[in-house]
């Protein structure tokens, strides 16, 4: 699964100033508990997703701690007040440390 | 001596009917008219989630299969043969898949034709069954034929695999010593422990299983019956499974393929 930890991002492209929009992003990851065990019984070990956040022109709108409960690819579902045109910005970042991110532009008119 | 060996001669008969067709031909089909999707037995909110095209998870491999099939990747890519339009060009392909592969008059199934373009075409390695990208690229192509019913053809060279595909169904396996068609014909609709029974329609699949927490193909969701029975699950994309899968798609009559669909 390495290579596939796509999100998906659903945001307006454009809105009105001060209008509130709703972003939605899915993660994909298994979100391994560490807690279950492979058919020979050795234990599965632990491999989640442990921060998410969400910049709009590089300042922190939304921000979130992940936990081994949270089902596999995570579903965040937020909203944020639109104010100037720019760069929505989602990280990522895996408990070994490893950041990955995606950009959306959004034009205020 | 002479009467041992005509009762090893009857065990040995045994042993090679037992993977002939058996007789099952005056068992009842499922009759059309009770024909009912997977998708009816679920709760409102897992139906929600397969019905709303950002939050069933299932898309995420949908659009891995879609990069996919289009990036170049040092030899010919999906497109370069399936058209610049290569949506339109497979819009209801994978809903006449089990069929027959002229070329070996082998039956084959959507997996194993995108390995056979793989190898045949594009000059590159087979994808292992159940890996990611094969998953990606199978639910891509099932996905352009959603809301379509199959059209399998079962006469012809089709025929003896449908034979033995119905016959699998009918046929007791495993120390609970159970069929498919006493679950999934005789029972749908009642409690199976804390699961409702469905009638074991291949629609949802490739499809995101709640269970498994991840995308998995017809062949898995077979697996997990036969081990269910305690029965010796077959390998993954093996050719009694792919038969299965022919009967399981003409059984389904004229439900809409439903992939990437989301069960329990």
């Amino acid at each position: 699964m390495s290579d596939a930890h796509g999100i998906r991002i659903a945001a307006p492209n454009r809105a009105s100033a001060g209008e509130v929009i709703e972003i939605k992003a899915m993660i994909q990851h298994e979100m391994e508990t560490g807690y279950r065990r492979d058919q020979f019984g050795r234990q599965i070990p632990r491999f989640i997703l442990e921060r998410f956040e969400c910049l709009y022109n590089g300042k922190p709108v939304f921000r979130a701690e992940l936990f081994p409960a949270i089902a596999a690819n995570p579903f965040l579902n937020f909203f944020i007040r639109a104010t100037e045109s720019g760069t929505l910005d989602f990280r990522w970042t895996d408990q070994d440390g490893h950041t990955f991110s995606e950009r959306v532009t959004l034009e205020v008119v | 001596m002479r009467r041992s060996a005509a009762i090893l001669a009857l065990m040995f008969a045994g042993l090679a009917h037992a993977d002939e067709t058996r007789s099952f031909a005056s068992r009842p089909d499922l009759p059309r008219a009770s024909v009912a999707s997977g998708y009816t037995f679920l709760t409102r909110e897992t139906q929600l989630l397969q019905d709303d095209p950002f939050a069933n998870p299932g898309y995420l491999w949908v659009d891995r299969g879609a990069r996919s099939f289009t990036e170049s990747i040092g030899t010919a890519s999906c497109r370069s043969c399936h058209a610049a339009d290569g949506e339109r060009a497979l819009v209801g392909v994978s809903a006449r898949y089990p069929k027959i592969d002229s070329s070996t008059g082998a039956l084959v199934n959507l997996e194993r034709r995108i390995n056979i373009c793989r190898t045949r075409y594009q000059g590159l390695e087979p994808l292992p069954y159940e890996s990611d990208l094969l998953l990606a690229l199978t639910t891509y192509v099932a996905q352009l034929s959603r809301g379509q019913p199959y059209e399998v053809v079962i006469d012809g060279a089709a025929a003896p695999y449908f034979a033995r595909g119905r016959d699998y169904f009918f046929t007791r396996r495993g120390q609970l010593n159970l069929a498919c068609n006493q679950c999934h014909d005789d029972n749908f609709g009642k409690m199976l422990r804390g699961d409702r029974l469905t009638q074991g329609h291949p629609t949802a699949f490739p499809g995101y299983r709640l269970e498994w927490q991840t995308l998995g193909s017809l062949h898995r969701r077979i697996r997990d019956c036969d081990a269910g029975v305690r029965a010796e699950p077959r390998a993954l994309g093996s050719e009694i499974y792919v038969a299965l899968e022919l009967y399981l798609a003409w059984r389904a009559g004229e439900l809409p393929i439903e992939s990437p669909g989301v069960r329990r």
